[in-house]
């Protein structure tokens, strides 16, 4: 009589291929931070991308909300290790913010209201891959989650996705920023598993 | 949004353990005055927030950061830029 197995599979890989390595799922946002959340009132709120040169480009809110948006679904990656899948946005991609920036750096430089940096390649906030984020799941940004406008780069730990974007510096030379220049990863990528320097 | 607004700290007494790890003294009773405004006090009253992704201490006069604390899988990093000094009390028999 033939035995008949089904044969071992293995575990079903949490979150479907999704899960980048060392990472588990979370229907929680959880909140971390690294001081008091700014308010920002968005009569004051501005966001400004200066190049190389010292040129200076300024959206106020009005403006910023009168840009063309998207509404980018994407997967998001904490350095802490929680993952959450399917999150939704609506936001003005860097594409159009950086459309008539004329610059030739190679980096940049986010900073946000209350004191917070982070660098990536300049690469790294084009062709669809970043926004400057104003709603979260058909809802205002909360403060606590870095309203009224974060950074939205998704594809790079989450810890580049900078709460209260302020604006953007583009260097001819790599900055590090605030965790970075704490030990963890210049690059941050999720996949590659580079959460501290040297990994 | 389902986590509530969080924005509270501990004070520094907290960093005891992690700054035990590195140090021979409890650096939580050094003064430390704060590179941003001045202000002098024990290392325990600073408001502290994380752990995670760091640990990041803040003057509760100004709100500056005065000391970061990153503790990796080998190594610590440690950032004391926003600290003029540590004042670190002592036995006074070892004086010069």
């Amino acid at each position: 009589m033939a035995i008949i197995s089904r044969g071992f599979r293995g575990r079903a890989r949490e979150g479907g291929g999704k899960l980048p390595p060392g990472q588990y799922l979370t229907d929680d946002f959880p909140v971390l931070s690294a001081g008091p959340t700014p308010r920002v009132d968005t009569d004051r709120w501005e966001f400004t991308v200066e190049t190389e040169s010292g040129q200076a480009h300024r959206w106020s809110w009005a403006e910023l909300l009168a840009l063309p948006y998207e509404t980018p679904t994407v997967d998001i990656h904490c350095v802490t290790k929680w993952s959450k899948l399917g999150t939704t946005w609506r936001g003005v991609s860097l594409d159009v913010l950086l459309e008539d920036v004329e610059s030739a750096a190679d980096y940049a430089l986010v900073h946000s209201y209350g004191g917070y940096t982070t660098n990536l390649p300049l690469e790294d906030l084009l062709d669809g891959k970043a926004w400057i984020a104003y709603r979260y799941e058909g809802e205002e940004i909360t403060p606590a989650h870095g309203g009224p406008a974060r950074l939205l780069v998704p594809h790079l730990y989450f810890w580049k996705s900078a709460k209260w974007v302020r604006g953007i510096r583009l260097l001819d030379e790599d900055w590090p920023g605030f965790w970075e220049t704490a030990g963890y990863h210049d690059y941050g990528d999720p996949w590659r598993e580079q959460r501290y320097q040297d990994d | 949004m389902t986590a509530p607004a969080q924005d509270g700290y501990q004070d520094g007494n907290a960093l005891a353990g992690p700054l035990g790890e590195l140090f021979a003294v409890d650096l939580t009773v050094a003064e430390c005055r704060c590179a941003g405004c001045g202000l002098a006090g024990p290392v325990a009253s600073l408001r502290l927030y994380g752990p995670a992704p760091g640990l990041v201490a803040r003057c509760p006069g100004c709100e500056e950061v005065v000391l970061r604390l990153v503790r990796g899988p080998g190594s610590a990093w440690l950032d004391l830029r926003g600290a003029v000094t540590l004042r670190i009390p002592l036995g006074s028999e070892d004086a010069f």
